[in-house]
């Protein structure tokens, strides 16, 4: 750990040391076959007090540093920087090789750049610069990191600070500092924590420090076994979620409609690609506001997938009320056109959907368990489309309407009510809701033609096993079985709890044939 | 009346009889070759599938404007087995004997080349099979242009193990539950204890196909891996549970630097469908990048992109060439020699002109066809993705190395000849 | 009560004389015309009947035996099934159990056992594969097994009194419980590939064109064995009372007729009709293997039946050759574009052809009546 010595006299030097111009000869070393020989050469770099020396580590990470003959050029923006002069090379040379960097490279490449950051004035630099530090800390750092602690105002990094230097200090020479670095560890959230305490306890001599360690293994395996507990209903709930945007959609044309959509998955699948072709829009017209593409997709692909589901509606659906089964077959025809519309306009492959910036990462919560914001917003987003749909059906003339409509036709036709309109605006209600899940199962899950066949199953299962017409049925359906998978998941693996859960709703079938919020009252079925 | 319905039945009967008739007229163009190209356009395949057709008819077009084989033009006979694993042996069939195809490229996943087999032993046709596999097979009417797994994830595991790798000493071994990953997994294993590996240092996990929920498994691996020593995580997932898979591993905060995944199923074609911002670090085992630098690899791309334009593919600006798509192109441009060699097109004469072949591939490399064993010599690289979806080449194999179909790490391969019976 | 009818009588008034004399046309054709026309011609004749017409001849009669399956529940019964897809490879998988073991030493590993478990380190034939290397107990088993499935999942759901959409969806989950089950190795049915390569049966090359043409024949009398079946019960009293509890199962239930038992007959019988297909299939196409457990197959089926147009026999038939062929001629012939045209025949279909291609025939003999 050679580098941290060198690092900890780089923080001695960064309060305004002597200029020294970076070495070729070190320079080229970066390029070198040999990750040793990088790795040197990058400390050697680091402590060279150059105020290049960031700016080269920088480029180095971004894939931003290039060999062209004898010189290493630092890559910016479509123009290059002599690493060894700083002056600009006139002209860039064309395509040239950029020097690779692996794993093992990146790691002490990222520390070296943490140790730079450490007293970085900017407090977000030096925030990311200490969790930088936690991977790889020991005792070599140590006084570094005193150093840092000392200096240190922000009550949040200062905690961390002490952690890391815990974690440095676990195998230092004097048994007394390895015991209050034992008991601060402690208190530790991180994985690696655990491991490196194991391996202390394993050549500990000191029965003090060693009943310490015990007693904080015992508090960190605690806090391990609490975030899976967390971590495991969340993932319940989370897949709850999806299904239940999955099938929100299909609430309303199969279950208040009876209309056996099964181009159910297709109108996801629309929802997905109007949110793909949004993002696109973003990135060629508005590149700067791309970070929210994903609310302006939400509007389009509700409407598109809408507009979809009113012309499936008009087109073919209208002529088969009544004659449920027959829509099967008419939705399932319609289903593989669409798949094949989309294979011709945005190819068989699938394509790239990211996070946006604010839904990308996680928020740590307990020891070993990150809860990712895409999945946090999916829940919330899974409850606003909930609120959407109750409010559309149980708070507007339209809601009525189509409650009117499904209940009892002819009377509502006798009243004045024009069904006709009112079936397509419902069918485009489901489907435009169905383009909702889309937007979300963007966000999770690969976006491609194929997408909607692997949720049309699971979307009718949800359906039938909260009742046909009733909306809370299917919200209890689908949290249901998004918890029952986790934790079957968890226990017997993923094919096993999937074909559990399948058994399960054949057998809960039997006991409950018309799902779980059955309609009351008394009537004959023909 | 009742004499009319007895006809009226009988004449759809026989009219339906006389629809299978149809398919019996075969065309016959005697200045052409023909050349099946069997890949699924439809269905759950089509995502990787298409790219190789394309990559097929690319080639093909080329051969045809460089003056064809043997003074003849090539002609491309595409069909659809729409991911069907039988519908793939009612094709194969039918190339063979209505189309009466000289050679057919084709197939991907392992069932559909398991059920083309068959076809191919009982007509003696020849089939060239363009994708890593598992390997356990050696036919004498299938060549075989992908990798087998000691040219692949042996590799990789050896990599990650060694001290640029980050030395792992656990390891997650994870795929789709079908016959490549557990095939796989199962030589690993057998490697991993030869290497002094223990068993309570692998986990092996399996999900079922088009899994799209992968907490538990990340979580399980998150779990595994901080009960010490370094973790890394093998990954034969395939197709589109890939995407979801990246997505949570991304968020969940598993970074490549602390838990590195290995991936054998995952390309520049895949990546595509993915935002390899948080991936930076990931690594993937083939014998073929597109970021890799030569004059044969430079041109082979530029044809591709070139092609894709003309053809107006979707999203044709942003195409990528991957390792299946290479060794498509390898396979045609090898049987163009073997025919060359043997002057005909009959099929055992190509057999035999195919042993040793030699090709300069986009890889850099010159590869040999062995002259036994059906399979290709080929190099072996690592990858670590890079932001923009492409690969950065961290380690290579010295040359191109020998298939090893049959691999000593499953009991009673030593037995086995390394050649078709 | 008149005087009693013997059986067999009965059964040869089940079918009109016209009836017969089209399946006569049609045994003509397949048991003797087309055999003869592959087995006799020589190649090059115009005549020839190719193996390829033969082996796609072969696969869509057995799809159209369970078509016929299909529609005894569905059209007469009024029972859709989203799951009959299990029964088909059920009985596939047990007679591809027989060909794996016929395989003998011939296999890759040349080993007693099935060349998956080989590579998968199975030491042993687990129980369940006890036995199959008798042609006789692998065809108990065809019977068998998917028997014994649809009569227990039949009980319990016809006795839940569970109907419609809700049964469509039950039986959708069976057949994807059983697909994913099938799908694991540990299952010991080989996985994803399922079972390949098979050389032989009873002794016969499996390849050889006289085994083909056997199978094919096999397959057409299976064919019209369930059509004279199918034929048999919907004219007798059992078929009446399950036409009647398709149309008012309540009021069947009043007069007191217990529908359980009715609807579990005829159930159970579709589920074994399908295995004994699935059990012909195997062998001709070479290949079983989970996909077919899946539900876009099962779908598939009902879709043929509603082509060919429900509640009828011959529609099914007519439905599983033209949608199968369409899609064998469409795959070749528009290879990008085949679903657009398969996805429009459904929908029109539909649309315009309610009681399916039937439906044509008997509306153009409704107006000739008139």
């Amino acid at each position: 750990m050679r580098i941290l010595w060198i690092l900890f006299f780089l923080a001695s030097w960064y309060s305004g040391a002597a200029q020294a111009a970076l070495d070729p000869a070190v320079l080229r070393q970066l390029a070198d076959d040999d990750s040793d020989v990088k790795i040197a050469a990058i400390q050697q770099i680091a402590q060279s007090a150059d105020p290049l020396a960031e700016r080269v580590l920088k480029a180095l990470a971004d894939d931003g540093l290039a060999v062209v003959d004898t010189k290493i050029l630092i890559l910016e923006d479509e123009q290059a920087v002599d690493a060894a002069t700083g002056a600009a090379v006139v002209p860039a040379p064309e395509n040239p090789d950029t020097i690779v960097v692996n794993n093992r490279v990146r790691s002490a490449l990222n520390a070296a750049l943490a140790a730079l950051n450490l007293f970085n004035p900017d407090r977000a630099t030096r925030f990311s610069a200490t969790r930088a530090l936690a991977q790889s800390a020991d005792a070599s750092i140590a006084p570094l990191l005193t150093r840092a602690l000392q200096q240190e105002k922000d009550p949040e990094i200062k905690e961390q600070l002490t952690e890391v230097l815990a974690f440095a200090n676990l195998q230092n020479a004097d048994a007394a500092v390895r015991l209050a670095a034992v008991k601060t560890l402690g208190a530790s959230s991180r994985p690696n924590v655990r491991n490196a305490l194991e391996a202390q306890l394993s050549t500990e001599s000191v029965e003090a420090v060693r009943i310490a360690i015990q007693a904080s293994l015992r508090a960190i395996d605690g806090r391990i076994a609490l975030g899976e507990q967390v971590g495991r209903i969340f993932s319940g709930i989370s897949l709850g979620s999806v299904l239940l945007l999955a099938a929100l959609g299909l609430a309303i044309t199969y279950g208040v409609m009876g209309v056996i959509n099964m181009a159910h998955g297709e109108l996801l699948m629309i929802g997905a690609y109007a949110t793909y072709a949004v993002q696109s829009a973003f990135r060629h017209y508005f590149p700067a506001a791309l970070d929210w593409y994903v609310l302006a997709a939400i509007p389009v692909a509700f409407f598109s997938a809408a507009l979809v589901g009113i012309l499936m509606e008009r087109t073919v659906i209208r002529w088969l009320y009544g004659r449920t089964l027959e829509t099967l077959l008419a939705t399932w025809g319609l289903s593989l056109i669409l798949i094949q519309s989309a294979r011709v306009i945005f190819g068989a492959q699938n394509v790239e959907v990211s996070n946006p910036s604010w839904m990308s990462g996680g928020v740590s919560v307990v020891s070993n368990l990150v809860l990712p914001w895409n999945r946090i917003i999916i829940i919330g987003f899974a409850l606003f489309v909930l609120l959407l749909v109750w409010v559309l059906l149980n708070r507007t003339r339209l809601g009525m309407f189509v409650r009117a409509v499904t209940q009892n036709r002819p009377m509502a036709s006798c009243v004045g009510v024009p069904t006709g309109r009112i079936d397509s605006l419902a069918f485009g209600l489901g489907a435009g809701i169905a383009g909702l899940g889309g937007v979300a199962l963007s966000q999770i899950s690969n976006v491609g033609p194929d997408m909607g066949q692997g949720y049309i199953v699971d979307s009718f299962m949800v359906v039938v096993l909260g009742g046909v017409g009733q909306l809370a049925g299917s919200v209890w359906a689908a949290l249901g079985l998004g918890v029952v998978t986790k934790f079957l998941e968890g226990w017997a693996g993923a094919v096993i709890a999937k074909i559990a859960v399948l058994i399960f709703i054949i057998i809960f079938i039997q006991k409950r044939p018309q799902g779980l919020f059955a309609l009351k009252g008394r009537f004959v079925e023909n | 009346m009742i004499n009319r319905r007895s006809i009226l039945k009988a004449t759809a009967l026989t009219t339906m009889l006389a629809c299978a008739g149809i398919f019996t007229v075969p065309a016959f163009a005697a200045d052409t070759i023909k050349v099946g190209i069997l890949h699924s356009l439809s269905g759950t395949m089509a995502i990787s599938e298409t790219a190789l057709k394309e990559t097929a008819l690319m080639t093909i077009a080329d051969i045809n404007a460089h003056g064809g084989v043997l003074g003849k033009k090539l002609e491309p006979v595409v069909v659809d087995p729409a991911s069907n694993w039988p519908l793939f042996a009612e094709k194969a069939r039918q190339l063979l004997t209505q189309d009466k195809v000289a050679v057919v490229f084709g197939c991907w996943t392992s069932v559909s080349r398991k059920s083309v087999l068959p076809v191919f032993k009982e007509l003696n046709g020849l089939l060239f099979y363009p994708v890593q596999y598992e390997g356990e097979e050696l036919e004498k009417n299938v060549f075989y242009t992908g990798a087998a797994p000691n040219q692949q994830a042996i590799p990789a595991v050896e990599y990650l193990m060694s001290k640029d790798g980050g030395s792992a000493k656990r390891f997650v071994l994870l795929g789709t539950d079908y016959v490549y990953p557990r095939t796989t997994n199962k030589i690993l294993r057998a490697f991993l204890h030869s290497k002094g590996v223990a068993d309570a240092d692998i986990m092996e996990e399996y999900t079922p196909f088009g899994h799209s929920d992968y907490q538990t498994i990340i979580a399980k691996i998150k779990k595994f891996a901080s009960e010490g020593k370094k973790t890394a995580v093998v990954s034969t997932i395939n197709g589109d549970s890939n995407v979801p898979f990246y997505k949570e591993l991304g968020n969940a905060g598993l970074k490549a630097t602390s838990v590195p995944v290995v991936a054998f199923s995952v390309g520049e074609e895949e990546l595509r469908g993915v935002d390899t911002k948080p991936l930076v670090g990931e690594l993937a085992a083939w014998n073929y990048f597109e970021s890799i630098k030569n004059p044969t690899n430079t041109a082979f791309i530029k044809m591709y992109k070139d092609w894709a334009k003309k053809q107006k593919l979707p999203k044709a600006d942003t195409a990528v060439t991957n390792d299946p798509m290479e060794a498509t192109y390898i396979g045609i441009h090898m049987w163009k020699q073997a025919v060359e060699k043997a002057k005909s097109t009959d099929v055992n004469k190509v057999i035999a002109a195919m042993a040793g072949q030699t090709f300069k591939a986009p890889s850099g490399f010159t590869v040999m066809m062995d002259p036994k064993n059906h399979h290709l010599h080929k190099p072996v690289f690592i990858g670590e993705v890079k932001a923009d979806g492409q690969f950065n080449v961290v380690w290579k194999t010295k040359g191109p190395i020998k298939a090893e179909p049959w691999s000593p790490y499953i009991p009673g391969n030593d037995k086995k000849k390394g050649e078709p019976e | 009560m008149a005087q009693r009818i013997p059986f067999t009588l009965r059964f040869l008034q089940a079918t009109s004389k016209s009836g017969w004399i089209a399946l006569g046309v049609f045994a003509l054709i397949t048991l003797v015309l087309l055999p003869l026309a592959h087995l006799a011609l020589p190649a090059g004749h115009p005549l020839h009947v190719s193996d390829y017409v033969i082996t796609l001849g072969g696969k869509i009669l057995c799809y159209a035996i369970v078509a016929v399956a299909m529609d005894m529940i569905w059209g007469f019964a009024g029972i859709l099934s989203l799951g009959h897809g299990v029964f088909f490879a059920l009985g596939g998988y047990a007679f591809g159990m027989y060909l794996m073991r016929s395989i003998g030493l011939d296999g890759v590993y040349h080993s007693n056992l099935p060349d998956f478990m080989v590579f998968l380190d199975w030491k042993a034939l687990p129980w369940y594969w006890q036995g199959t290397q008798y042609f006789l107990w692998a065809v108990v088993l065809v019977l068998l097994v998917p028997a014994l499935l649809a009569f227990v999942f039949g009980y319990f759901a016809f006795r839940s009194r569970i109907k419609g959409v809700y049964f469509s969806i039950i039986t959708q989950a069976m057949t994807y419980a059983a697909m994913l089950y099938f799908f694991r190795n540990e299952t010991g049915f080989g996985g994803n590939n399922g079972f390949t390569d098979f050389k032989r049966i009873l002794g016969y090359s499996i390849s050889a064109p006289g085994t083909r043409v056997t199978l094919f024949a096999l397959s057409a009398l299976m064919l019209m064995f369930t059509l004279v079946l199918g034929r048999y019960l919907i004219g007798s009293k059992f078929g009446r009372v399950l036409t009647a509890i398709r149309d008012a199962e309540s009021r069947v239930m009043f007069i007191g007729y217990n529908p359980l038992w009715y609807k579990l007959f005829v159930w159970t019988l579709s589920a074994v009709l399908c295995a004994v297909a699935g059990a012909l299939y195997v062998p001709q196409v070479g290949i079983i293997n989970p996909s077919e457990m899946s539900p876009a197959n099962s779908i598939e089926i009902a879709i043929w039946v509603a082509v060919g147009g429900r509640g009828t026999l011959i529609g099914p038939v007519i439905g599983a050759f033209l949608v199968n062929l369409s899609k064998s001629w469409f795959t070749m012939a528009f290879p990008e574009y085949w679903l657009f045209f398969l996805g429009l025949i459904f929908v029109l279909v539909t649309l315009f052809l309610p009681q399916g291609v039937v439906g044509i025939w008997r509306r153009m003999r409704g107006q000739a009546k008139s």
